[in-house]
């Protein structure tokens, strides 16, 4: 079967590319764009590992066919710093210590700005309760939490 | 302490390039010609294969190859092994140990056994294909249960009657049973350790390179131990000599001990990649982690406490059964014995322990270690004990715990059952933990609590674990085939920045951060000019890698003895040129001084001069390199006290965690920040367990939590955040007096949780996980 031919918008890059049918985005955006930042950890949503953005809204790049994301516009965890700059959350990741291991992180930091963009003023139930998509296995989830509450506070100019 | 020397909360150096999405792990690497591996699987927990065809796979479009265990057999690659024999009862010498085949020869005996390997040019071609290869089986009745396995009407191995490896023991029995016949009060539970699956979040993956020009392999894997990966992959294995196998752990996404061991698909992968002359990549789909991935825990015990009438410990007798799979996974046969058994005496001056242990051979999955390994086995069995023993007694579970402990003055303190502690203050971790959880206001909790209708209950853990694994000779005389020492090897640069090869492992600990502040400690060099390099078997030197928490108790040892010799040397370097004598050098802050004066040389100067030694002491090599191999003089012993405080709806048997209190004593602590995030996913990992996890097998040995919908893991709505502190007596027996403290948190927190939550319910016991309908049921009976 032929390839499709697909055109996206991928952290603001117009980007074209070739997809097989059966390649999810997550696929596309590993093997066949390097965006290697966003990880596969169940290839069936239930893990939130491979979390961007599209059209505005965090889906599980694992359920999304690379031929759905023609015209799309998609973010990822390589899109977040702007240049040099970290996002805020990347910054409040460091300064808390909420990582570990680091193969679960490009998927909470993707899914906890969605968050912020929707709500910038989350109580702490909010943020777990939104982030009961993304599993963690090293933390605890505990920094995790603080450093969003905290990202969200100095971006609301607290 | 400096800025960013030991005990500096030092921001963690390697999340930088996580947080970008510029990590490097397994998976995202790809090399040019790659194809891809998909493994054929049982279905079935149980059978003979009479035959497979794979014609019409080998036909499929994109298969470069389909490897079976005949050829790879025919090629000489061994078996997988266990690397630790188990003496048994009644002079036997040896454990059962039956033959492992990488891939099956003529029958499988879990769900997810390797039948062959399926080579093609894409993933998706692979599975495919895969699903085309037609393997005749005859099913054959499944042995499923930990408690049932012995003796079953269907024995798995012929190697292991009665399906048993070993019938192991420890301690002395006859003193224990003459304690029982002496005691006032003797407390008795049946206990469950149910059996979890690690899901370290990144899959385990390998991608296998020959390079036909040099006869070398390349072998990218998700391991702890890269060295003991190429060790045992070669010698034991013979799958490539040892000096032409390269392996290579890039960033590792979470282990928990199951990124440890040598499994089939690295070995198969590496030895097919020279048969089929092109790169091989495989990585793990998350149900071939779940069915595939050693699990851990899985014991059944009986356990019999005997005290005096005021609650002093006499004795302690424990029968477990210890489920260990289908096949010995590589140190499977130590983690029920050495190190689950050796820990029964706790924080206690129980005098008299006997245990013995009958690891058996069950149609599932190979059980290994797991965060913890036979620690958290233990410390769950003796605290659960306790803790039901003071209820019975009507004493309060904090005073029977303070009645018991070892005291700060008895150190060394040999208890019966191997270990000799070397130090610790049990009762002061007691203290802080029951203040820190303001214990003294529970009743009024409790009574605000049933005011509204709840339930309300306090758990506690008092543990200890044995870290810092291990002296070589000690694990030799145990039985363990390998030394488990570690390697440092520090190279100054000309320009004076400094790069530090060791042969731990990092997979989500911090080294590159921890292992820098040590050296900037002892060395005086700024943590960014300092370079953390692991994982690579070609750069470093050999070492033990990741586990049992030992990196910084033997590693980070290890570092500290190769930067003596750096000062030892460069002493003499800087004494010739300030004109001084050796003996008037002085070291510190990176500065080598003649003492009493302002004569001073920095290490970077020192660096250089050794580099271009145009002026330089007779007799001394050029060069500022040294290397040094620390085997510890013992375990380290971590302990400390969890509390677990509960609220529970009676109606619903929703359990609230509603403050989680830790408290630790690691001993020298090198970055705080650190430390408390491992306490803080042991925790989260204890909690799953004691709550949510739990990996189960029909009777047909289909395991039926294999996916993220089956298997709950715990989720960031599922736990609180902790309240964690510490106290500390340093280790008198390593330079660092450190502990390690990557476990501590999945040792301590299952039965501080069961503690609360039974206490909540009336007493009765809840076997893990406590699930929303189990506690509802225990609420019920309790009205």
């Amino acid at each position: 079967m032929a390839k499709y031919h697909i055109t996206a918008e991928i952290n603001g890059d117009e980007t074209e590319y070739l997809c097989e049918p059966e390649q999810t985005l997550l696929d596309v955006l590993r093997d066949e764009l390097n965006y290697t930042g966003t990880k596969e950890g169940c290839g069936s949503g239930d893990c939130g590992a491979c979390t961007v953005m599209m059209n505005g809204r965090h889906v599980c790049s694992c359920l999304v066919l690379g031929a759905e994301a023609n015209g799309a516009k998609i973010e990822t965890v390589e899109g977040m710093a702007d240049g040099d700059n970290l996002h805020p959350l990347q910054e409040k990741f460091i300064e808390h210590a909420a990582l570990q291991c680091g193969i679960c992180t490009p998927g909470i930091l993707v899914a906890s700005k969605a968050l912020l963009e929707r709500n910038p003023d989350p109580t702490e139930t909010e943020v777990r309760y939104w982030l009961a998509g993304n599993l963690c296995r090293c933390t605890g989830y505990d920094k995790i939490i603080r450093a969003v509450m905290d990202a969200a506070s100095e971006m609301r100019g607290n | 302490m400096t800025e960013t020397g030991i005990g500096a909360a030092v921001r963690r150096t390697e999340d930088q390039r996580f947080l970008t999405g510029n990590g490097n792990y397994t998976d995202d690497i790809n090399v040019f010609g790659q194809t891809y591996a998909a493994f054929v699987r049982s279905p079935h927990a149980h059978a003979k294969i009479n035959g497979i065809n794979s014609t019409a796979a080998a036909a499929a479009d994109g298969v470069v190859a389909i490897l079976t265990g005949e050829e790879l057999a025919a090629d000489g690659v061994g078996p997988l092994i266990c690397g630790w024999n188990i003496a048994g009862k009644n002079g036997v010498e040896a454990h059962n140990s039956p033959v492992h085949h990488a891939l099956a020869m003529g029958k499988v005996n879990y769900v997810g056994d390797h039948v062959a390997l399926v080579v093609a040019e894409t993933q998706a071609q692979a599975d495919s294909a895969a699903e085309m290869v037609e393997v005749d089986y005859e099913e054959l009745p499944a042995v499923i249960g930990t408690g049932k396995a012995l003796n079953h009407a269907t024995t798995i191995h012929e190697e292991a009657p009665g399906n048993m490896c070993y019938d192991w023991e420890i301690g002395d029995a006859s003193a224990t049973d003459a304690a029982f016949a002496n005691a006032a009060h003797t407390t008795t539970i049946e206990i469950v350790n149910n059996r979890v699956i690690p899901n370290a979040m990144e899959p385990r993956a390998c991608l296998a390179q020959f390079n036909k020009g040099t006869g070398d392999w390349t072998l990218h894997v998700t391991s702890q131990n890269p060295h003991v990966h190429r060790l045992v992959m070669s010698a034991f294995n013979g799958v490539a000599p040892e000096h032409k196998l390269r392996v290579i752990a890039p960033d590792v996404g979470g282990g928990f001990g199951s990124k440890i061991f040598i499994y089939a698909e690295e070995v198969v992968c590496t030895w097919a990649t020279r048969k089929v002359g092109r790169p091989i990549k495989w990585t793990a789909k998350r149900s071939e982690s779940f069915l595939c991935d050693a699990h851990g825990r899985d014991h059944v015990s009986k356990a019999e406490l005997a005290l005096d009438a005021d609650g002093k410990f006499l004795g302690l007798r424990v029968n477990t059964k210890a489920n260990l799979g289908s096949y010995l996974s590589t140190f499977a046969s130590a983690v029920p014995t050495y190190m689950y058994a050796t820990l029964l005496a706790g924080t206690y001056t129980t005098p008299a322990i006997y245990c013995d242990v009958q690891g058996v051979f069950t149609n599932t999955a190979p059980v290994d270690a797991y965060r913890g390994a036979g620690r958290p086995e233990a410390t769950y069995l003796l605290e659960r004990v306790v803790e039901t023993a003071a209820r019975e007694m009507n004493i309060d579970p904090a005073d029977l715990r303070r009645r018991n402990y070892i005291q700060p003055d008895a150190f060394p303190y040999q208890t019966p059952v191997v270990h000799q502690y070397d130090i610790g203050d049990y009762g002061a971790s007691l203290d802080k933990a029951c203040d820190m959880a303001d214990v003294g206001g529970f009743a009024a909790r409790r009574a605000d609590s049933e005011s509204r209708g709840k339930r309300r209950g306090l758990g506690y853990s008092s543990y200890i674990e044995a870290c810092g694994i291990a002296p070589s000779a000690a694990v030799g005389a145990l039985g363990g085939g390998v030394g488990l020492w570690e390697s440092a090897d520090i190279r100054f640069n000309a320009t004076g920045s400094v790069t530090v090869m060791t042969g731990t492992h990092n997979h989500g600990q911090g080294h590159e951060t921890a292992f820098a502040q040590v050296i900037s400690e002892k060395l005086g060099v700024p943590i960014e000019n300092i370079e953390i390099v692991e994982g690579d078997t070609d750069k470093g030197p050999f070492g033990m890698g990741t586990y049992g928490s030992r990196s910084i108790a033997v590693g980070g040892s290890a570092i500290v003895k190769a930067a003596d010799k750096i000062v030892e040397k460069g002493k003499k370097i800087a004494a010739h040129c300030l004109e001084a004598a050796e003996d008037d050098i002085e070291f510190a802050g990176g500065n080598f001084t003649v003492a009493g004066t302002d004569k001073v040389m920095n290490i970077a100067e020192v660096a250089f001069t050794a580099y271009v030694p145009h002026n330089y002491p007779e007799g001394v090599e050029p060069g500022l390199h040294e290397q040094a191999f620390y085997d510890p003089l013992n375990f380290s012993f971590p302990a400390g006290v969890h509390i677990c405080e509960v609220e529970i709806d009676p109606t619903t048997g929703e359990t609230e965690i509603v403050n989680y209190t830790a408290v630790d004593d690691f001993g020298t602590i090198i970055n705080p920040m650190i430390v408390e995030g491992q306490v803080h996913g042991g925790i989260g990992q204890g909690v799953g367990q004691a709550m949510l996890e739990g990996a189960n097998y029909d009777e047909n040995g289909q395991l039926v939590t294999g996916s993220y919908m089956d298997y709950t893991m715990p989720r960031a709505d599922n736990l609180p955040n902790f309240n964690v502190g510490t106290t500390s007596t340093p280790s008198p027996l390593n330079p660092l007096g450190v502990k390690g403290a990557g476990e501590a948190g999945a040792i301590a927190s299952p039965p501080a949780v069961i503690n609360a939550i039974t206490d909540a319910c009336g007493g009765a016991m809840i076997d893990m996980p406590a699930t929303q309908e189990k506690v509802w049921q225990a609420c019920q009976a309790a009205e």
